[in-house]
């Protein structure tokens, strides 16, 4: 009756001697080495551990502020152009009238240097 | 440490032909069952996955399964331009790369820069960890990388227990 799983028994032997001999055979053939670099954990290669307190330059404020005034403007601009039809000769004197707006608050930010990085 | 230098054997024994056979067989099975790290940056990823695609077939090779975390991976291959921003993550990778490790440049901007010859891009990723294959091209044929990847076979095929470890990459800094 049991020699029927005999069978089983042999393979489940086989199985198990086949890994405990892959992992042995890595650990003794394997070349190993540890040094701090090689232990950290993996962040695409990136440091794992850094200051939350990074310091970086005070021009990017500006930079920031700069940034979001005339990326609202082109927020604007996409809803104006999808419904430019409907709108007609009014919607049109309307946005060029903010965009000239902006355009001078351009040329104001412009002669002060704030585009200037140095 | 592998087994040559751990227990001193190709010290005591030399070429004996136990060592020597022993070793031809590890070699063997190491040159056969690559996994990749694809540190691929650039264009010539595409021609990275034609290579790796049913196509030109790496997997013919035993050189199939890319692995994307260095702890599993031997066979690092450095895909695109390196630029001098990228060069301490390509050593932190290199150097968190599992023991044996190899390393193929793939592409002339790996291989010296290519035409980026300006001060953004390395001039070649041998300045920064050692390369065991060099396959230039812009991007290199399929065949090309094949062709190098069994010149890599051959030259593994050739390594001794006391190449290994290779250890850290040599431009990082020593904290041992």
């Amino acid at each position: 009756m049991l020699n029927q799983y005999a069978g089983v028994l042999i393979l489940i032997l086989l199985a198990v001697g086949t890994t405990v001999g892959m992992v042995v055979a890595a650990s003794i053939l394997g070349p190993k080495i540890k040094f701090p670099d090689k232990m950290e954990p993996f962040e695409c290669g990136k440091s794992p551990l850094v200051s939350p307190r990074q310091r970086f330059s005070v021009k990017f404020y500006l930079t920031a502020v700069l940034f979001i005034l005339f990326d609202i403007e082109a927020v604007f601009l996409y809803p104006w152009a999808a419904i430019f039809k409907q709108l007609g000769w009014f919607g049109l004197a309307e946005m060029l009238l903010f965009i000239a707006v902006l355009g001078i608050g351009l040329l104001y930010v412009w002669k002060k240097g704030a585009l200037n990085w140095e | 440490m592998g087994i040559g230098k751990s227990l001193g054997m190709e010290k005591g024994l030399g070429e004996n032909v136990i060592l020597t056979k022993l070793n031809d067989i590890v070699n063997w099975g190491r040159k056969y069952s690559f996994f990749l790290y694809p540190f691929i940056t650039a264009c010539c990823g595409m021609e990275f996955m034609s290579v790796a695609g049913p196509r030109y077939d790496m997997d013919r090779f035993g050189a199939a399964l890319p692995r994307f975390s260095p702890r599993q991976a031997d066979l690092m291959m450095v895909v695109g331009t390196i630029s001098h921003k990228q060069a301490p993550i390509l050593v932190k990778v290199y150097n968190q790369m599992a023991e044996p490790k190899w390393v193929m440049a793939y592409g002339v901007c790996t291989v010296s820069g290519g035409f980026y010859d300006n001060y953004a891009t390395v001039q070649g990723i041998d300045t920064i960890i050692p390369v065991d294959i060099y396959v230039p091209g812009c991007p290199p044929r399929p065949e090309m990388v094949l062709d190098g990847l069994i010149k890599l076979q051959n030259k593994v095929q050739s390594e001794k227990f006391s190449d290994f470890p290779k250890g850290p990459s040599p431009v990082s800094k020593p904290k041992m």
